[in-house]
């Protein structure tokens, strides 16, 4: 029974498990609140975790792990600074367009009063025809390059990064906010959302438990929902077919799926869901991060899932959830306790050892026979 | 080329035997093999000629399947190998189907791979000998010298990618001679690849090498080859020694009859298929055109001048036509392309000519075409193509059928559509309990099941498409005794229930000729004949080993002359 | 005919699209000649000898080795022992390889082993491997030297007590491979300008007429190059070198002739990770400083762009592309900013541009690799079925 589950569990998930836990109960005797820890692990899952759903189509197609994350994130960066840009526009456009056609809930009260979450999803509006172009070019290229999908994805992801490092320079914004002062020109390496959609989901619907436990119910119920439209999605009959893909190309191929063709609209789902993924960290995390920002967060994202229990070709909805709970877990606690306890910021070198640990042990580990 | 006591024979067989898994699949084999004999070794695929290489090779899979029976003797003395080196270092060596050779080297590299002429250095001692130069000039003369021993005219400077195919024979067999030790040489189908005159080259060289005292092993399936290059000649089959004579004493009808004679107790699994090369150039041999029917009926599928590339199962040009609810069996050799024509009508592998089915013509290179108009294929390849191992039962049966008929779904067409579980399962369940499939429910993997249970799976898998003509292949290989019984029964009646057109592809003659109406032989990529099953075995067989009828007819009369 | 052709354009077209953007920046720099090659020189002596280290993995058929990385933080430690220990120049830079050599030996074992196991994505899992000794890396120079590792010298130690700074200073061995042998090349009337400067030591110095200031010569290191190259030529020849070559092509084969494949794959991984080692010593000797947490950073990449735009690809490169890449790439990393500068008035732009290109190299470099793989299968599929039927 037991060594049933810790087969089914897998070791390193144990272990790590077992650490997380470890540093839960040891909290209390440095002087780490537990609800302080719990709330920041829960904002972090929140911030992070579609950005961790984004893996899955990818690899149920069995494209691999989606180290090319960095494309999508950049087509979210264009959708957070162009809904910034042009909030203002957009917003009169609506209260016009309320206007027009005699829809009175689109009056000037409304829309300003709905500003944040207005500006927000048109953010995700502007940002997912974005990455699903993007992720169109991406899954062509990832086709014809079988077999090696996961460095090319990295050197995709790195080139696509540096390349925008360019274009932040280059394209013409405006708003003053974003861009340096000086020159009145080129966009800032970070840029604030507040007074646009900062926290608009964490905050919305949150329920403070007490003065250190406030939990982010709206970005939670985001993340749920992004989450059952995935798993929606992987149950249509599209969907089925992505997976079968990913299982044996050969067998939907002999069964008439066009392999190539849902391999790419996995890559675009993956690419659409980083785009989103990314606009929601940022709502939470409250500022853009531009030029380098985006260059290494498919790592975390990458070890979440595969800590969660995913292989390189197999993933589930529940991988995500458990992965990404137990490595912003690690990320959260192990700063505070193990900085109290050892005076000392160990916190990089676990995440690195950790994440890249992981990440190791799904690449080395035997495939299962017959494949 | 060594100096051995004529007395005690080169190498013995004594009573060698082989069971996997309770499969008895070598028994009692025994005969010797004296210096500078040329043998021919002859059997069906199957018959047990991989398997007995195996042991003799001392390959790994022997041992790990618990070893084998009997002793083999090397001058006089018992010898058990455990690994192919070991063979080697008694002298023994083998030249083996597919190439094994490095694309980018030179036909001199190539022939000394890993046996390099090496400069001496001081290196040497102080590390291994592996930091020593290679003394290119010497390995030059050593590789010019084998391949002068074989009487062709190679630069040894060549680049093996570069070289037409019949070449890169004749550096693997330059590769075993320059062996300094090598007495006893084991060529697997050796002339597969050769065009007629080469092969000619090779035989004559293979003479050569024998004057030399070199024993040579020459396993084919061309008998007319056998018969002229070999001194004595055996008969495997079923994993008996059917034979063992002087070739002068065998025609090549009669070997042909003794290959494929089937007793009643029949061997039931086959363990390795070896892949064959197929030959490329030209050959010739005449085809015999299918008969002409009595009754014009209009045909369930008429292929006319097809051409499949899939790898190792070349298909090059063949006309066939199957009749509604007839039971057509496609047989031949592994490699020579009947595996080739199923996979490329259902547009798995790139094909052309023309395929029409019920009189309307099929689109070749798109499985989904092949799906839509209503066939249905079991692939021989189980594992890779046939089955989503890592998926439940029920995804396995019901996916084709969701995919391409939009059944098993809820929803909107074209908009959207869920899978629709409950009718899944039910009909998985409908098809475990129809063809007693042993596992512990529809929601098991179909990795974890056994091979014949697998097979049943994807019979099923096709029967849910509801088709009307079926292709089917290797329908019971690897598969057990009571399940192979069960799967043809199964189509069988299936084919009498529905009267589906069944197309079946089998390396088992046998098999063939007790379930289906008609067969053709595949030969070299080309029907060689299209016999009715109640046509005698050794037809079968001529038309197997390359003997087309005219050729058979042309031997007997010089026989009888 | 036309795939002959294409091929070629394939095989050389980077080196070529770099010569153009060269040949475009360089003016547009305004930078003189002789301070190009001055900076060129000092560049192929300190990179050289990283990017030549690449060429053995390749030979062997695993791919660029993104693990190099290894071989850099086992030179590092190295430096960072001779250097708290006080030994300078020469004996320190050798002490600091004797240091490096075995902790780059058993990395390598531990890489070579690693990648067994993951063969046929070796490239990924090098790469990952190289963040994951990072991870390591770290934890011994930030929590262990100081604590576990005695460190005596306290100017690199961290306020607290243990864990190295990240700026150390390489004042004892900085320069002496480069200056082992001091050479000049000089203008006519440069020269005795030059000597005036520098004092009239035993420099070697060469004048050529018509041409104006001085180009200082690492002559020390540009030998030990040459002689790695020479290494290089000769392991190509060895049994050795032989048997990796046969391994890169067809590793069943290898194996069935009776070549050890995965000892024989480890050992190329070790040789590879001892040479960066070295090659990271002599490049952090001419650098002066050592940035102990970011130094090996991007040497993995910026030796493998530089590779690549050599002409070199995953599976097949020369000593040829490594000085080729060097040049081009350090020519592109000089100019760009100025370039950039010149042009649109803003030197980031042409830093962001190097980077760009660094990592888009390595891109379309990989893709073209299993671009062509996937091609050259579906031809050897086609060729089988000969010339005969259908077309």
């Amino acid at each position: 029974m037991i060594s049933k589950f810790i087969q089914n569990a897998g070791w390193p998930r144990i272990i790590i498990a077992l650490f997380l836990l470890g540093l839960f109960i040891a909290a209390p005797f440095v002087g780490v609140r537990v609800d302080t820890s719990l709330a920041n692990t829960l904002v972090r899952f929140g911030m992070n975790g579609v950005m961790v759903l984004a893996m899955i189509p990818m690899v149920q197609a069995g494209c691999g792990l989606n180290f090319g994350l960095p494309l999508g994130i950049i087509a979210g960066l264009l959708g957070a600074t162009l809904s910034i840009e042009w909030n203002v526009e957009i917003l009169a456009r609506l209260v016009e367009f309320g206007g027009k056609y005699n829809l009175s809930w689109l009056n000037e009260a409304f829309v300003t009063n709905w500003r944040e979450p207005l500006g927000f999803a048109s953010a995700i509006i502007i940002a997912v025809p974005i990455a699903a172009v993007l992720g169109w070019f991406y899954g062509k290229l990832l086709n014809r390059v079988k077999g090696d999908e996961m460095m090319i994805a990295t050197y995709v992801g790195f080139s696509s990064v540096s390349f925008m490092c360019i274009a932040w320079l280059l394209l013409p914004y405006k708003h003053p906010t974003m861009v340096w002062g000086y020159a009145g020109k080129g966009l800032r390496t970070t840029i604030s959302v507040e007074g646009y959609w900062l926290h608009v989901l964490s905050d919305a619907l949150a329920i403070d438990v007490n003065e250190h436990l406030r939990i982010p119910t709206g970005m939670l119920i985001f993340f749920a929902v992004m989450a059952i439209l995935v798993w929606i999605f992987m149950r249509s009959k599209t969907g089925t077919a992505m997976t079968a893909v990913g299982s044996n190309p050969e067998f939907a191929r002999a069964s008439g799926v066009n392999v190539d063709k849902m391999r790419t609209i996995s890559v675009m789902l993956s690419t659409v869901l980083g785009a989103i993924g990314i606009i929601v960290y940022e709502q939470s995390f409250g500022f853009i991060q531009l030029y380098m920002g985006p260059f290494y967060m498919a790592l975390p994202a990458v070890a979440s899932i595969l800590l969660g229990g995913a292989s390189v070709n197999k993933a589930s909805i529940l991988n995500v959830i458990v992965g990404t709970f137990l490595f912003q877990g690690i990320l959260t606690m192990t700063p505070s306790v193990i900085n109290s306890y050892l005076q000392t910021d160990m916190s990089e070198v676990i995440r690195l050892i950790v994440s890249n640990g992981m990440i190791l042990y799904a690449l080395t580990r035997k495939v299962r026979a017959g494949r | 080329m060594s100096d051995n006591n004529n007395n005690a024979p080169l190498l013995q067989l004594d009573h060698i035997g082989k069971e996997f898994y309770g499969n008895r699949v070598l028994s009692d084999i025994t005969f010797d093999i004296h210096a500078g004999e040329i043998i021919g070794l002859v059997g069906e695929n199957g018959a047990g000629k991989s398997t007995l290489l195996n042991i003799l090779f001392g390959m790994p899979v022997i041992a790990s399947t618990g070893g084998y029976e009997g002793r083999l003797q090397v001058d006089g003395k018992n010898v058990r190998f455990t690994s192919p080196n070991q063979a080697l270092a008694h002298g023994i060596g083998m030249v083996h189907q597919e190439f094994s050779l490095i694309p980018g080297f030179t036909a001199a590299e190539n022939i000394l791979l890993n046996r390099e002429v090496l400069n001496g250095s001081i290196m040497n001692y102080v590390f291994s000998d592996r930091v020593s130069t290679l003394d290119r000039e010497a390995m030059h003369n050593r590789a010019s010298a084998a391949i002068h021993t074989l009487g062709v005219n190679i630069n040894p400077d060549m680049i093996v990618s570069e070289m037409p195919v019949g070449y890169k024979q004749f550096i693997e067999i330059a590769r075993e001679i320059d062996r300094k030790n090598t007495r006893l040489l084991f060529l697997d189908e050796p002339t597969a690849v050769l065009t007629e005159t080469e092969a000619d080259i090779l035989l004559t060289a293979l003479k050569k090498l024998a004057k030399q005292g070199i024993a040579i092993v020459f396993i084919s399936h061309r008998l007319s080859e056998v018969k002229t290059l070999c001194s004595r000649i055996l008969v495997l089959r079923d994993g008996r020694l059917i034979t063992d004579q002087p070739a002068e004493n065998l025609t090549t009808r009669e070997i042909a009859a003794l290959m494929v004679g089937r007793e009643s107790e029949r061997k039931e699994i086959q363990v390795e298929f070896p892949s064959e090369p197929v030959r490329v150039d030209d050959v010739n041999e005449e085809i015999i055109k299918p008969k002409k029917k009595k009754k014009k009926v209009k045909p369930a599928i008429k292929v006319e001048h097809l051409w499949v590339d899939m790898p190792g199962e070349t298909v090059r040009d063949v006309s066939f036509e199957v009749k509604k609810g007839e039971i057509f069996g496609i047989g031949g050799l592994a490699g020579h392309g009947k595996l080739g024509i199923p996979n490329g009508i259902m547009g798995l592998y790139p094909a052309g000519g023309k395929v029409r089915l019920f009189g309307r013509s099929l689109t070749l290179n798109k499985p989904r075409a092949a799906l839509n108009r209503k066939m249905a294929f079991v692939s021989e390849d189980r594992r890779g193509v046939g089955l989503l191992l890592d998926e439940p039962l029920d995804w396995n049966i019901t996916f084709t059928a969701m995919q391409t008929q939009g059944r098993f779904l809820l929803g909107i067409p074209y908009i959207c559509q869920f899978r629709n579980e409950y009718a899944m399962t039910k009909e998985a369940k409908k098809y475990i309990e129809a063809l007693s499939i042993k596992c512990t429910g529809p929601h098991q993997l179909a990795g974890e099941l056994s091979g014949g249970n697998q097979q049943k799976v994807c019979l099923a898998k096709a029967f849910v498409l509801k088709p009307n003509i079926l292709l089917i292949c290797e329908p019971t290989r690897g598969i057990d005794i009571g399940a192979k019984s069960l799967v043809l029964d199964t189509l069988k009646n299936y084919n009498k229930e529905n009267g589906t057109t069944i197309i079946i592809t089998s390396s088992e003659l046998e098999e063939l000729r007790s379930v289906c109406d008609r067969v053709a032989i595949v030969d070299e990529g080309k029907i060689a004949g299209i016999l009715p099953a109640s046509s005698p075995a050794e037809d079968f067989g001529m038309l197997m080993m390359g003997q087309t009828k005219q050729a058979n007819d042309n031997e007997e009369e010089e026989a009888s002359a | 005919m036309i795939r002959k052709l294409f091929d070629i354009i394939a095989n050389n077209a980077v080196p070529a699209v770099f010569i153009i953007i060269s040949a475009f920046a360089i003016p547009l720099s305004g930078y003189s000649a002789s301070y190009l090659i001055q900076e060129l020189l000092t560049r192929i002596g300190r990179n050289s000898f990283l990017i030549l280290s690449l060429l053995i993995p390749i030979m062997a058929g695993m791919g660029l080795n993104f693990g190099m990385v290894l071989g850099a933080m086992a030179g590092q430690i190295g430096l960072l022992l001779v250097c708290d220990w006080g030994v300078v120049g020469i004996p320190g830079m050798v002490l600091a390889c004797l240091i490096g050599t075995p902790i780059a030996i058993v990395l390598g074992l531990f890489c070579g082993g690693v990648l067994n196991r993951a063969k046929g994505r070796e490239m990924v899992t090098s790469y990952i491997l190289g963040f994951f000794i990072n991870g390591v890396y770290q934890m011994v120079v930030l929590y262990f030297m100081g604590w576990i590792i005695p460190i005596t010298n306290p100017a690199m130690l961290l306020s607290r007590g243990y864990g190295v700074r990240n700026a150390i200073s390489l004042l004892g061995i900085r320069g002496v491979l480069d200056n082992l042998i001091p050479a000049v090349i000089s203008g006519t009337t440069a020269t005795q300008q030059f000597l005036s400067v520098n004092g009239n030591g035993a420099f070697i110095v060469c004048q050529l007429p018509f041409f104006e200031g001085y180009i200082r010569i690492p002559l020390a290191t540009l030998i030990v190059i040459a002689l790695f190259c020479l290494f290089i030529i000769w392991f190509r020849k060895t049994k050795l070198g032989q048997d990796m070559r046969a391994i890169g092509q067809s590793q069943a084969v290898a194996d069935s002739a009776g070549i050890p494949v995965n000892r024989t794959r480890i050992i190329a991984i070790v040789i590879s990770t001892v040479l960066a080692c070295y090659g990271q010593i002599i490049y952090l000797q001419n650098m002066g400083t050592l940035n102990t947490y970011n130094s090996h950073d991007q040497t993995g990449m910026f030796s493998i762009a530089a590779l690549l735009i050599g002409g070199a690809s995953v599976s097949h490169a020369s000593i040829a592309n490594v000085f080729v890449g060097v040049i081009l790439f350090h020519l592109m990393f000089i100019v760009a900013p100025v370039a950039g500068k010149n042009l649109v008035g803003d030197a980031q732009i042409g830093e962001y541009f190097r980077v760009f290109v660094s990592y888009g190299i390595i891109a379309i470099s990989l893709v073209l690799h299993a671009w062509r793989r996937n091609r050259e299968k579906e031809a050897a599929r086609r060729s089988l079925r000969g010339n005969k039927g259908g077309n």
